[in-house]
């Protein structure tokens, strides 16, 4: 099991370490800093922080040594506009969730960023390009802001039979798909519906609000989505999604993570519904199903109980690599760590600032 | 010339000193310094060139009308503050 988790918060990056049974924090890095994305590189032990500074833009640092210090490198960086292109401005607004390539592509990374761009780095973050196959897509003049002003690119499955194969989500634009490492994309939401749309335009792949799709390591045709107004999951590797029906407390929320081994085995962490962003009576509470998403057990032990307001967002719930520990980080800055897959909760601290991601080293 | 000041806290992330500059306009001042310390660039313009959205100009104390082609004039004299802008947060 990891003994190490990166917490993002709105003030800095911090991290956490088990040492003698119990988890505790480091010193904070980069303290002050709205971190909105982190990113631990298991194939060389490099770490990537993205910030969001309020005044002078997106920055990225990077760390050779854990996070004791840090480097700045290169910012993705949106093309010179065309007048009158249509769509969002050019211009990056921030940067929404990274990963890394695969095994095979060393110095990989991927970035996804409002307002809505995918961007490749093929030397740690040097260089990035901006993936046009997608942007350039005229699909994505109907994206639309989904939680930000603008639309956001916050899921990137790399599948690790193919590393070409990439699969993300943006919300609100639907799921993409390249099979030949970003030139071509489709998009593949069939079976997702939007409540919030005109009837004549709820089934429309392109205008799904995904808020989190996290796909299963060992079975990576298997993915699962937690939508705006459903849940969701797909065998197919994406060609189509089938309601899950019968959801735990609620259908809401922004997260889902799945185990790596078992990708019948995933959890959420539900809200009330989406004009009312709080756990369901005031508990906080996670599920789990444990059959591809037939049937849910609600995992309390260990989590507040009412009033509790905390809010788990996208990147908010993480497992680590050996699908046995369990994190949470909340908007109101509570912070539990599960070592049974969610059978029962530690709270780290519950006095963090507002939590943007949680990351297993 | 004209003189360059940035708020301090630009200071925490990039060191930019205090300089006199050639140049008639806000682009061409700053266009010196990015000259002299590029790697101010991308804190007080976007990737289109563009001031962001929460840093504000002064010449002499009159806030900058142009923020996109940074045209407003410049005198010899004249001192130019990079400041944060207090929408940011």
């Amino acid at each position: 099991m990891s003994d190490r988790l990166y917490v993002a918060t709105r003030k800095g990056l911090f991290t956490i370490e088990r040492k003698g049974g119990r988890w505790s924090a480091l010193p904070p890095a980069l303290l002050g800093d709205p971190v909105t994305a982190v990113l631990p590189d298991r194939r060389d032990g490099t770490l990537y922080a993205a910030l969001n500074l309020g005044h002078f833009g997106v920055k990225m640092r990077r760390s050779k040594d854990g996070g004791k210090t840090w480097e700045e490198h290169a910012s993705p960086a949106y093309p010179p506009q065309p007048e009158n292109a249509p769509g969002s401005p050019w211009k990056l607004d921030q940067i929404w969730v990274m990963e890394t390539g695969g095994a095979d592509e060393p110095g990989v990374l991927w970035a996804g960023t409002n307002p809505g761009g995918l961007f490749r780095s093929r030397d740690g973050g040097d260089n990035w390009s901006l993936m046009r196959g997608l942007w350039d897509r005229p699909e994505r003049a109907e994206w639309s802001g989904g939680g930000y002003d603008l639309p956001g690119m916050h899921s990137i499955c790399v599948d690790p039979r193919d590393s070409r194969r990439l699969t993300v989500a943006v919300s609100t634009g639907g799921v993409w798909q390249t099979r030949d490492g970003g030139e071509t994309w489709d998009c593949r939401a069939s079976g997702m519906f939007a409540l919030y749309m005109p009837p004549e335009r709820q089934n429309d792949p392109n205008v799904q609000d995904v808020h989190r799709m996290v796909a299963c390591r060992s079975k990576p045709d298997v993915m699962w989505v937690q939508h705006h107004n459903a849940m969701f999951r797909s065998t197919d590797a994406a060609s189509s999604w089938q309601e899950i029906k019968e959801p735990a407390l609620s259908n809401f929320g922004f997260a889902v993570a799945v185990d790596p081994n078992d990708a019948e085995t995933a959890w959420f962490v539900p809200a009330i519904k989406d004009e009312l962003r709080v756990p369901v009576n005031g508990e906080l509470a996670v599920t789990r199903t444990r059959d591809g998403g037939r049937t849910f057990e609600v995992l309390r032990e260990g989590l507040p109980p009412a009033p509790a307001f905390d809010l788990i967002y996208r990147h908010g719930l993480d497992i680590d690599a050996e699908g046995e520990r369990l994190a949470i980080g909340s908007t109101t800055g509570g912070l539990w760590i599960s070592d049974n897959r969610g059978d029962s909760w530690q709270c780290v601290s519950a006095h963090l600032p507002p939590i943007y991601a949680v990351r297993f080293a | 010339m004209p003189r360059v000041v940035f708020t301090s806290n630009l200071q925490r992330h990039v060191a930019v000193p205090e300089r006199e500059v050639n140049g008639a306009t806000v682009a061409e001042a700053l266009a010196a310094v990015f000259a002299q310390s590029p790697q101010v660039r991308d804190y007080v313009v976007d990737e289109q060139g563009h001031l962001r959205k929460h840093v504000v100009i002064y010449i002499d104390g009159k806030r900058i009308v142009d923020r996109q082609r940074l045209s407003d004039a410049v005198g010899p004299r004249s001192e130019i503050c990079v400041f944060q802008a207090l929408s940011g947060g």
